[in-house]
């Protein structure tokens, strides 16, 4: 039996994976579906010569996390819906400043304190949308314990390569279930250390001057240099600006350094697409389902396949359209009133074949609900 | 069988979720095959019912939830009366004498065995019930081997209460040797 194999919850996936990326700081608020993420990464941390710290509320642990990754640590923090709508203006605070952190969401039943114990996928819209004004953000999604492993580590890879919050969307089926999990060897998967200026102390250092290819070093705050950080539009030394040219350019340069970069970004993974006469589009847990089906049915000589999304946000269009190109028919398979079918619908060639496969009621999507939809779609009655 | 699906059901502080922890963990960790575990449960911090689905397979396992299973334990009337009616034709319902009482007839291979009554007759402490139930289980069915569980049940349990465990685990599978599925 070899020791690097698990048999663990998806929180804990989680977990094993910021551990692999390197997290060194943890600010939570403990939240059902979430909890075990801040339990178990309050024994590890520590362990690892990390810090763990539970806050006041999940406004307090996001800010910490902001504070704690400005002086050069790798952070996370890990919550569900309420605790999320609490973090936002905190998050745009990071997109503002360029701060990476990593943000975890295990989605659970909402709007407010909703459905505690039961899954849903209703947070995509608020994880693209939920802090005020034009923003850009990256949002990552995982089926399975060894997908929420490198996903996790992406995350991490992603807000210091882009400088911003990543969020990560698990959910409650996928965030509780136990399977099994292989943690990767010492450098199987890369990781992306913190860029941190060259320049040494007494020289003028400029927070928000990019390099030549655009990205923008860091200077551990409190350290060698000193310098501004601030919500307000910024200048290249962080001093707060309204100059016309200055606000245009950096808000371009927020959601720029993102789209510029959607295909490094992108995450997704393909079952039986190939011949596909009907794809389904699905995500975290509920993919799971449309992969049984898939299978179920390939079987039986049906040509289905499913396009497994691992990045939503910036959502993967080009590919949709692209992956979606032959189908008979689309399904988008989610638990959610519609959140990435009107992503699908926008993206693809024939929005009027791309229909809804969801479930809201607390209960994970089964392969049957899926099934019954399809086969009306197919004509073949339920 | 390349795949088994059970079902543990009875009420919150029995061991439900722990003994299909346990069980999973050692088809996983020491037999190398797949499984899921999940479990549903409610706000409520203990008491109600409860339930836990494992699937384990030698392949993937996509939808982890149990529709109908092959092996059913029911360690309360509640969860009997709730659940027996899903399990799948030719498989095993598993019962305990004090908690139920056998009402219909299914179309599968029922068994009653006076596991609670043997614990605290022979262990005298009722916490490791579970431990029995799954001794049984795994005497009847034969999913994973008694020495996986085992193992597993080692790695699971603190130092001090590895014997109670392993003696209540034993005394499962004396309790489910003369039956077979």
């Amino acid at each position: 039996m070899s020791d690097n194999i698990r048999f663990i919850q998806g929180n804990e996936a989680c977990v094993e994976g910021a551990l692999y990326a390197g997290v060194e700081f943890f600010a939570g608020y403990p939240i059902t579906p979430s909890t075990e993420i801040a339990e178990r990464l309050s024994q590890r941390l520590p362990e690892n010569g990390g810090k763990f710290i539970q806050m006041e509320d999940e406004i307090a642990s996001m800010c910490a996390i902001i504070g704690a990754s400005l002086t050069g640590r790798k952070v996370m923090t890990a919550t569900s819906g309420p605790g999320f709508s609490l973090k936002q203006e905190a998050i745009g605070y990071a997109c503002m400043t360029e701060i990476p952190c990593v943000i975890v969401n295990v989605m659970r039943g909402g709007p407010s304190t909703g459905n505690p114990t039961h899954v849903s996928q209703g947070d995509i819209n608020q994880a693209r949308w939920g802090t005020h004004g034009d923003h850009n953000i990256i949002a990552l999604t995982a089926s399975n314990h060894q997908d929420i492993f490198s996903i996790t580590v992406d995350a991490f890879n992603f807000a210091e390569t882009y400088r911003t919050p990543v969020i990560l969307l698990l959910d409650e089926a996928v965030g509780h279930l136990r399977e099994k999990l292989i943690i990767p060897e010492a450098g199987e998967l890369p990781i992306v250390d913190r860029l941190r200026t060259s320049l040494g102390k007494g020289v003028d250092y400029h927070p928000y001057l990019p390099r030549e290819d655009g990205r923008l070093p860091m200077s551990d705050f409190g350290g060698e240099h000193r310098y501004n950080v601030t919500g307000l539009f910024h200048d290249m030394w962080g001093f707060p600006s309204n100059n016309p040219k200055v606000v245009n350019e950096l808000l371009r340069h927020l959601v720029d350094k993102i789209d510029n970069n959607i295909e490094s970004i992108t995450r997704y993974k393909e079952h039986f697409l190939d011949d596909a006469e009907y794809v389904f589009v699905s995500y975290g847990s509920a993919a799971r389902s449309a992969i049984h089906l898939a299978k179920t049915r390939r079987a039986r000589g049906e040509k289905i396949g499913v396009l497994e999304l691992q990045s939503i946000w910036p959502f993967p269009k080009e590919l949709v359209r692209e992956k979606c190109a032959d189908a008979k028919a689309v399904l988008v398979v989610e638990m959610n009133m519609g959140q990435v079918l009107a992503q699908v619908k926008a993206a693809v060639r024939k929005p009027g074949r791309v229909f809804l496969a969801n479930r809201i009621d607390g209960k994970l999507i089964t392969p049957s609900d899926i099934k019954k939809l399809l086969r009306v779609i197919q004509g073949r009655g339920v | 069988m390349s795949r088994v699906r059970l079902v543990f059901t009875g009420s919150g502080g029995q061991g439900v979720i722990t003994a299909a922890i346990i069980l999973a963990e050692a088809a996983v960790i020491h037999e190398g095959m797949n499984a899921t575990q999940s479990q549903s449960y409610g706000a409520a911090a203990r008491g109600g019912s409860t339930r836990s689905d494992i699937i384990i397979s030698d392949k993937e396992i996509d939808f982890p939830e149990v529709t109908q299973p092959n092996v059913l334990v029911c360690l309360t009337q509640e969860s009997y009366n709730s659940y027996s009616s899903i399990i799948r034709p030719g498989g095993i319902l598993l019962t305990d004498s004090r908690y139920v009482q056998i009402t219909r007839k299914v179309d599968a291979k029922q068994i009653q065995l006076a596991m609670y009554e043997k614990v605290m007759e022979i262990i005298g402490k009722p916490v490791v019930f579970n431990i029995c139930v799954l001794g049984a289980l795994i005497s009847i069915t034969e999913v994973v081997k008694p020495k996986a569980v085992l193992a597993a049940i080692v790695s699971k349990v603190p130092k001090d209460f590895i014997e109670l465990n392993t003696q209540a685990f034993e005394l499962g599978m004396e309790l489910g040797a003369d039956f077979s599925w």
